[in-house]
């Protein structure tokens, strides 16, 4: 049995609420790339949601991109730059609302980039309105009655969209308990892999809680996740190394 | 040096080629695509990259992250898509990175038509997108100052850390003439500022909330003050002594030339005062012009005077401003000589 | 010569928690409560029972505040 240490790539507290899975998030990818070796190659493009919160405390390049354009600096960055490891970690309103065709296109062109889109069904960072993943029925403040899909439309499922795209890696993970955040590691890992040995784009969905906005204690949060979230977005791996799997 | 025959657009992709141009990510849109099909071709061939974008707010945004990573980058539209450059070039303006941009301009709002026009003037000098920034706007009157001033946009991109825009428009980018080519640059992208990962050093950020740092609102009125200082640029035609002097950029300017020549010629004392740089608006070109100065008159194809407002501005509208619109058709040099006469005889 | 085995020990930085209560949910010793104490930041901290702890890491794992660190002591 091994020591098991912050990475030293948390160069700061995390600015996230308390029970937020983004925290959780960030130290499994700084795990990830110390393992690695990749930090000092790594330039990460971030948008704007609760994720650019870690700019200042996650120790990597950045560039902080427009509201939903993050897929589409990172292809800037690593097509001039094709040496270093480039990665995108957005939220699900910023990747799948506004950004859904920047997110798609990098995708479609198989760029040999990482995406990390963190799905907390919400719109964290400002104040809790509805989400493309929100579920039916979901109470947010622009829904106040519950998400209506024939009004808002049913949750939209990146991995079910990006299935038929030829890309690399493709897995949809969790931080909603011990075991899947172990699974959550090996994901990225290997999303990180296929980059690295230029097969090209890959993408880990993470399910995370947002107790803050879903108003509710980290025990209702979890199991919220585990009750409701799952049934929506099943977790495992959809396409590795470029092989489609039946998760 | 290389010589050639060549179409505005083309003769402007192949300038930033030379200029060292890596990455260029754009949308299709009349009357610029020959830009997008010209590099399509030839930076793959001179070790770059083409990303036909799947929009203009994507091409933008990727030329944020090539410009991030400290390689010159450029896109370029027209009308539409240039509104949907416009976040993109804020973000830049504000993470203080350099980049080329082009408005080859069509006429008219919404979608309007393929024409040659000048009515995207606003969005060019203004700074276009939300917040507080300019961009350094140069307009062309022909294809060789679109070369010349592609490279200068690169440069002065880079020495100011600021987006450049080469404000253009379908005439001078459909029009062929002779051109010389300067020798391919040679540029290096590793920048202190530029992300290329922390390697051992410390990390960086480019973002564009930088106005936490102490004394922004101050450094941002600076800077853009330093660029209206030096910036100036303009090209003065028979002025000192004009009693009309006709105010036009890009393509209108080349039909003003023509308009000063023939009044000369038939001792009318007319002269042209041509913006090369939109923004900074050229001010010091009307100083210090004659006493026999009776009226300006701005030569625009658009459908509202927007020029006009500038040099209302550069001189406080101590000498009347007058406007000729032309819409989206270039005036004959006759018309316009005849509407200068016809101020004289007011 | 005996070779001295190693201990694991669990130690905190209390003052990052956030009292999200992650980790007392999943502990599975049950080793994790609540403090009454706050921390610099104003929040319940968590508090282990170190009689009870198996040093199995899984605090580390599910702590979003990186309060929990597993070390080896000689
Ligand atoms: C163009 C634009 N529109 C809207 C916003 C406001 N805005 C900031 S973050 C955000 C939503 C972020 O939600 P998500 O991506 O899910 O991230 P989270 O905070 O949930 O992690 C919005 C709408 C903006 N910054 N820019
Ligand atoms: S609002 Fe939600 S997503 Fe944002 S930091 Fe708080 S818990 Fe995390
Ligand atoms: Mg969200």
């Amino acid at each position: 049995m091994t020591e098991k240490r912050i990475p030293k790539t948390l160069v700061e507290d995390n600015k996230f609420c308390p029970g937020c899975g983004h925290g959780i998030i960030n130290r499994v990818l700084a795990e990830v790339l110390e393992e690695m070796e990749l930090v000092d190659m790594a330039i990460g493009s971030v948008a704007v949601g609760c994720a650019c919160l870690m700019i200042d405390t996650f120790g990597t390049d950045w560039v902080q991109a427009a509201h939903g354009r993050a897929a589409a600096v990172a292809c800037g960055i690593k097509r001039v730059r094709p040496e270093n490891f480039v990665f995108t970690y957005q939220g699900d309103g910023d990747s799948l609302a506004i950004g859904f065709s920047e997110t798609m296109y990098a995708a479609v062109r198989n760029e040999n980039i990482t995406a990390f889109i963190v799905n907390n069904g919400i719109f964290g960072m400002t104040g809790g309105q509805m989400a493309p993943t929100s579920l039916p029925g979901q109470r947010t403040t622009t829904s106040p009655a519950g998400k209506d899909p024939s009004l808002a439309g049913q949750p939209l499922n990146i991995i079910n969209q990006m299935r038929q795209l030829p890309i690399a890696y493709l897995a949809r993970g969790s931080v909603g308990s011990f075991k899947e955040i172990i699974k959550l590691k090996k994901y990225i890992k290997a999303a990180v892999t296929n980059q690295i040995e230029g097969k090209g784009y890959g993408l880990v969905e993470i399910l995370s809680p947002c107790p803050t906005n879903w108003k509710m204690t980290m025990r209702g949060a979890l199991d919220h996740m585990g009750d409701n979230v799952k049934n929506f977005f099943p977790t495992g791996e959809f396409i590795k190394e470029g092989v489609h799997t039946d998760a | 040096m290389t010589r050639a025959f060549m179409k505005g657009n083309h003769a402007l992709a192949e300038a930033a080629i030379r200029a060292n141009m890596t990455f260029f990510g754009g949308y299709p849109i009349t009357p610029q695509s020959e830009i997008l099909e010209y590099l399509s071709d030839n930076l793959p061939k001179a070790g770059g990259t083409f990303l036909q974008a799947e929009s203009e707010l994507a091409g933008v945004n990727m030329v944020y992250g090539a410009a991030a990573a400290g390689h010159r980058a450029m896109t370029s539209s027209s009308g539409p898509g240039f509104s949907l450059l416009q976040e993109g070039i804020s973000y830049i303006a504000s993470a203080e990175l350099p980049a080329v941009f082009v408005d080859v301009q069509r006429y008219g709002s919404g979608l309007g038509d393929i024409f040659q026009a000048q009515s995207d003037y606003y969005v060019a000098t203004r700074g276009g997108g939300h917040g507080d920034y300019r961009v350094i706007a140069y307009a062309p009157a022909s294809v060789q100052e679109t070369v010349d001033l592609v490279g200068l946009a690169f440069d002065k991109a880079e020495q100011y850390r600021n987006p450049c825009l080469i404000l253009s428009d379908a005439s001078i980018a459909q029009m062929m003439e002779p051109v010389v080519f300067p020798e391919k640059r040679k540029c290096d992208p590793d920048h202190e500022w530029a992300v290329r990962g922390k390697r051992g050093g410390d990390f960086k950020k480019i973002t564009s909330t930088m106005y936490y740092t102490e004394n922004f609102d101050q450094y941002i009125h600076d800077k853009y003050a330093t660029i209206q200082a030096n910036e100036q640029r303009w090209e003065s035609i028979q002025a000192e002594d004009a009693e009309i002097v006709l105010v036009a950029y890009g393509i209108s300017s080349r039909i003003c030339k023509e308009a000063v020549s023939t009044a000369r010629a038939e001792g009318i004392r007319l002269g042209l005062i041509r913006p090369i740089t939109v923004w900074p608006f050229p001010e010091e070109a009307f100083d210090g012009l004659g006493k026999g100065l009776r009226a300006y008159l701005t030569v625009e194809l658009s459908a509202l005077p927007r020029l006009r407002d500038d040099v209302m501005l550069a001189t406080g509208m101590k000498t009347p401003v007058h406007h000729f619109l032309a819409g989206n058709t270039v005036p004959s040099s006759q018309t316009i000589v005849k509407q200068a006469v016809a101020l004289l005889e007011k | 010569m005996t070779k001295k085995k190693k201990k694991r020990i669990v130690t905190q930085s209390n003052n990052r928690c956030k009292g999200c209560r992650f980790c007392e949910i999943s502990c599975p010793a049950e080793a994790i409560s609540v403090s009454s104490e706050v921390n610099a930041k104003g929040y319940n901290y968590m508090e282990i029972d170190h009689k009870k702890c198996t040093t199995c890491g899984v605090c580390y794992t599910v702590c979003p505040d990186y309060v929990f660190e597993i070390i080896e002591v000689a």
